[in-house]
């Protein structure tokens, strides 16, 4: 019996991790792909306080053996299941059963399918949610980014510098994302940006499952809405890259604790939930900005509030 | 690194771990890597592959997703894991 389980290593779940260790307290923390969590992906980190330009697999791999150093107990396993267990709490992965008397839930964000014929099965094939992961398979070839927000002209930018040649897609004519980024990545030869379209569908010679580009359709440019579903230009490709943002991976917490309708996870700064000694934080909660910042201050306040419940038993 | 030396004809267990220097999650597994290397069983070792410098041995063993570990005994592949995994399951990895 753990007297916490933390399921998420990313920034939020590896700060609750090391705030509890520090009280002493039993914490497993239960990953289901890379501890890190996003800033695994991210090769540059500009805005965290007192470390401008470190590496995000650096700061991760701080965080990691900071956690682990401290006696913060780690398994890559993915969590289907979490329930009340009597006084305590059942967490249920693919591989194993494990309980606790608290849980941290800090699984963060994943990313947003366009939801196109093929997309899924083209996953690592041509397509690619991930541009610092993959992009180097991408060497010199032609790529396509689609998106409007950091993400996709990160990407854009990252994948100009890899790539013969990137097309940036987005759906408004206006881009969400940072202005100076977005002057750097207009500036850029080989990066073409058409606005406003969206990707149709995606050119795929099914016999061989291959990927082959992408065709565009005419969106409206005030609110990026399809104006047709017609094929008005493809584009030849050797890669699809898609950055048009994130959802909360919360549905398996839906019977534990209460969700807003965008599926986060409903708590205020304190990090408590609609259920006694179940917690939040980082980006699943429901909470404005959502930063590196953010998700380590609230695993402080997680697992401070989790401490208090403990002592309190 | 001599794959066929230091993997194929090596008499124990060699866990492979095909990376990238780009792969950000491969960067995770590093110190995990190190970790488990300070507690191998007797006659096992961890052998490192990049993907970009040694790509032929990459597409020759089907490596599409990185990281990938993978368990060679006598030569032969005995067991694979693709994604990051905990230093207590690279250790049953080796013992298996």
């Amino acid at each position: 019996m753990y007297d916490m389980i933390i399921i998420g290593a990313g920034p939020a779940g590896l700060t609750a991790a090391i705030y509890a260790r520090r009280a002493e307290k039993k914490v497993l923390v239960l990953e289901g792909t890379t501890y890190g969590g996003q800033i695994i992906k991210t090769m540059k980190i500009d805005n965290y306080p007192g470390m401008p330009g470190v590496s995000g697999p650096d700061f991760a791999k701080a965080l990691y053996m900071q956690a682990t150093s401290l006696g913060a107990e780690i398994e890559f396993e993915n969590v289907i299941k979490t329930e009340r267990a009597g006084e305590s709490f059942k967490v249920t992965t693919e591989d194993d059963e494990y309980e606790a008397k608290s849980l941290i839930i800090a699984t963060g964000t994943k990313y947003r399918t366009l939801g196109l014929e093929y997309e899924k099965e083209l996953e690592g094939r041509g397509v690619s949610y991930c541009a610092t992961c993959d992009g180097a398979f991408y060497k010199d070839k032609t790529v396509v980014v689609e998106g409007g927000g950091n993400t996709a002209l990160y990407d854009a930018e990252y994948l100009a510098g890899i790539c013969k040649k990137v097309y940036l897609i987005h759906r408004r004519n206006e881009f969400r994302g940072d202005k100076a980024l977005l002057e750097r990545v207009s500036g850029l030869s080989n990066v073409e940006i058409i606005t406003p379209a969206a990707i149709g569908g995606l050119l795929v010679f099914a016999e061989k499952m291959r990927f082959l580009g992408v065709w565009l359709k005419e969106t409206d440019g005030e609110t990026g809405k399809v104006v047709s579903d017609e094929n008005v230009r493809e584009i030849k490709a050797a890669g699809l890259f898609v950055a048009i943002g994130s959802e909360p991976n919360s549905e398996i917490f839906s019977g534990l604790v209460d969700r807003d309708e965008r599926g986060y996870i409903i708590a205020t700064e304190d990090c408590k939930t609609s259920h006694p000694g179940v917690f939040v934080a980082g980006d699943v909660r429901t909470s404005g900005l959502k930063q590196i910042v953010t998700a380590t201050a609230d695993g402080a306040n997680a697992a401070s509030k989790a401490i208090d419940f403990l002592n309190s038993l | 690194m001599d794959f066929k030396k230091d993997v194929l004809d090596f008499k124990g267990r060699v866990l492979v771990d095909f990376y990238a220097e780009w792969c950000g999650p491969c960067q995770a597994l590093k110190p995990i890597l190190e970790e488990a290397s300070l507690e191998l069983p007797e006659g096992a070792k961890i052998v490192s592959v990049d993907v970009d410098e040694y790509s032929d041995l990459a597409s020759e063993y089907e490596v599409s997703s990185i990281p990938c570990l993978v368990v060679f005994e006598n030569g032969l592949e005995k067991d694979r894991m693709v994604g990051l995994v905990s230093k207590k399951k690279i250790l049953k990895m080796l013992l298996k």
